[in-house]
């Protein structure tokens, strides 16, 4: 990176400060889920417990921007008639609300894997869980960065 | 009134469905619809709160049977794009259906040959 | 009178329901974008789709996921739909969307008849006044910059190629002040970020050139297609500045100083960027 000279620099003081103006009123809501809500949130739309493995997030690291932010969720099944995925649950815990989305599935679909865009307030992390044909569910979770863009905007 | 109208006439969808497919092949349906999902958390310009207005439900149907079906939250972006797997046996007709907070339902069509 | 408002309000969505205009998409009908990347730099012209993410890139090169396709089907049903007192359709007069291969490429653009540059959308309004005797469009209604993106669309791939020459030159010279003079609280010209600074970090964010080849296009952050004078207004509020007014002689020479920068990069409308 270059150097950046003194004149620069106060700017970039002052940058900083508005940029927390920015945030402010780029943000105006008043309270974020949890964890927590995450937990009732979901334990509502698949009751636990939740092994590990199976479903796989693809989610980019850094989001471009948060009001767009591309991501996939597959799941390991063979979608037969014995054994397919049911319900995928999606949530995020620095959202205003935790839910994101429910999806619901069948053999029909050949696979279980869904893409879809959302849209996160902030540095958080994803939880989807999967629900199979025979009651037990399967759950993953990916961190996605959130930055504000350069000058606030 | 007119605004309910206005958004209504033009909301516009998308859909990307193989004309053609052999039996049991999986195939992959993209769908994209023009909506601007007000989260309800969200002011306009003067600093009022815009009320949510989302779409909360799409599905997908095959000759009539469900083949998808999703729950959408206000954390789905505008203008939801939403990509899903369907295994074709049978020639046949998809329905999709997306339906508003607003009591407004977008419906959309496409026809596939299974050989 | 809310129970009738109700009524009204349940038949029109009902009735609406089934005549919405949609689109089933088999193939692409527009020009194509390329896949190599340096197709999308000229010379050290760099355009915004180099800064972007992967799938973001995807996204804009997808055309069936590009959102901003929504509102090019949206305008291909305008081209053909006759509005105001002659009865007529861009249709009428231009016949098919590809004869304006090559027009979007060109703008901003002198006007003889106004004797002053004018860009895309001014261009669409006038030929509503006077060839259609329709009303304009309001700067960035939905129509105008669905209009606006689906003429550039059939330039694209094309080079840019605004003409800065002869009686355009002296508005250049005006928008290259303009993006050299500081402005606002934070004192700041478009030149110091994206000529002086292109290419280095602002915080978390690479800033980029500040090229205008893929107007009007689908930005992230604003989750809908937005015109270029939409986005020079939010870089103006950044720095704290009181933005020009949208379509004010400032932002059209802007404009065309901005635009003639990016001579030589391909059009891209509609572009996808943060």
């Amino acid at each position: 990176m270059e150097d950046i000279s003194t004149g620069m620099m106060s700017r970039r003081d002052l940058l900083g400060a508005a940029a927390g103006v920015a945030l402010i009123s780029l943000v105006p809501v008043p309270a974020d889920a949890t964890p927590d809500d995450v937990k009732k949130w979901v334990g509502a739309a698949i009751p636990g417990p939740y092994q590990s493995g199976k479903v796989t997030i693809s989610a980019p690291p850094i989001a471009e921007n948060g009001n767009t932010v591309p991501i996939g969720i597959s799941v390991d099944s063979p979608m037969t008639d014995q054994n397919y995925v049911k319900t995928i649950a999606v949530a995020a815990d620095g959202n205003p609300l935790p839910g994101v989305a429910v999806i619901h599935l069948s053999p029909a679909n050949g696979q279980a894997n869904v893409n879809f865009r959302i849209r996160l307030a902030q540095t958080q992390t994803i939880t989807a869980v999967a629900q199979m044909s025979d009651g037990t569910a399967y759950a993953a979770t990916q961190l996605i960065k959130v930055t504000i863009g350069g000058c606030g905007g | 009134m007119a605004a309910v109208a206005d958004t209504i006439s033009n909301v516009q969808s998308r859909l990307l469905v193989p004309s053609t497919a052999t039996k049991n092949q999986v195939i992959t349906i993209k769908t994209l619809i023009q909506h601007p999902m007000y989260s309800g958390f969200t002011k306009d310009s003067s600093g009022k709160t815009i009320a949510r207005e989302i779409i909360h439900s799409f599905t997908c149907t095959f000759n009539g049977q469900p083949v998808f079906a999703m729950d959408l939250n206000p954390a789905i972006s505008a203008n939801p794009f939403i990509e899903f797997p369907v295994k074709v046996d049978q020639s046949g007709t998809f329905e999709f259906t997306w339906v508003d907070d607003n009591g407004a339902t977008y419906k959309n069509q496409a026809q596939i040959t299974v050989s | 009178m809310r129970f009738l408002r109700l009524i009204v309000v349940a038949g029109v969505a009902l009735a609406l329901a089934l005549v919405l205009p949609h689109a089933v998409v088999s193939q692409s009908a527009y020009p194509e974008l390329s896949s190599q990347l340096s197709a999308y730099s000229h010379g050290s012209e760099k355009s915004g789709f180099l800064y972007l993410d992967p799938q973001t890139k995807t996204m804009e090169t997808d055309d069936f996921s590009n959102p901003g396709f929504l509102w090019i089907d949206a305008a291909a049903k305008l081209w053909s739909t006759p509005d105001g007192t002659a009865g007529k359709s861009c249709e009428s007069c231009h016949g098919a969307p590809s004869s304006m291969k090559g027009v979007g490429a060109k703008y901003p653009m002198y006007d003889v008849a106004t004797h002053n540059i004018i860009d895309l959308e001014q261009r669409i309004n006038m030929e509503r006044v006077n060839r259609m005797g329709a009303a304009p469009y309001k700067w960035e209604a939905k129509d105008l910059v669905a209009l606006t993106a689906f003429v550039k669309l059939q330039s694209r791939g094309m080079p840019v190629a605004v003409d800065a020459s002869g009686p355009a030159h002296s508005f250049w010279l005006d928008g290259k002040k303009i993006y050299e003079t500081r402005r606002g609280q934070l004192d700041m010209s478009c030149e110091e970020c994206h000529v002086q600074f292109a290419d280095h970090k602002l915080r978390s964010d690479v800033l980029s050139q500040g090229q205008t080849n893929g107007f009007p296009l689908y930005r992230l952050d604003w989750q809908s297609l937005g015109s270029v004078q939409k986005r020079f207004k939010g870089c103006m509020e950044n720095v704290r500045a009181k933005p020009f007014e949208f379509g004010s002689q400032e932002m059209v020479d802007l404009e065309l100083y901005v635009a003639s920068r990016g001579n030589g990069l391909p059009v891209e409308t509609p572009a996808v960027r943060k």
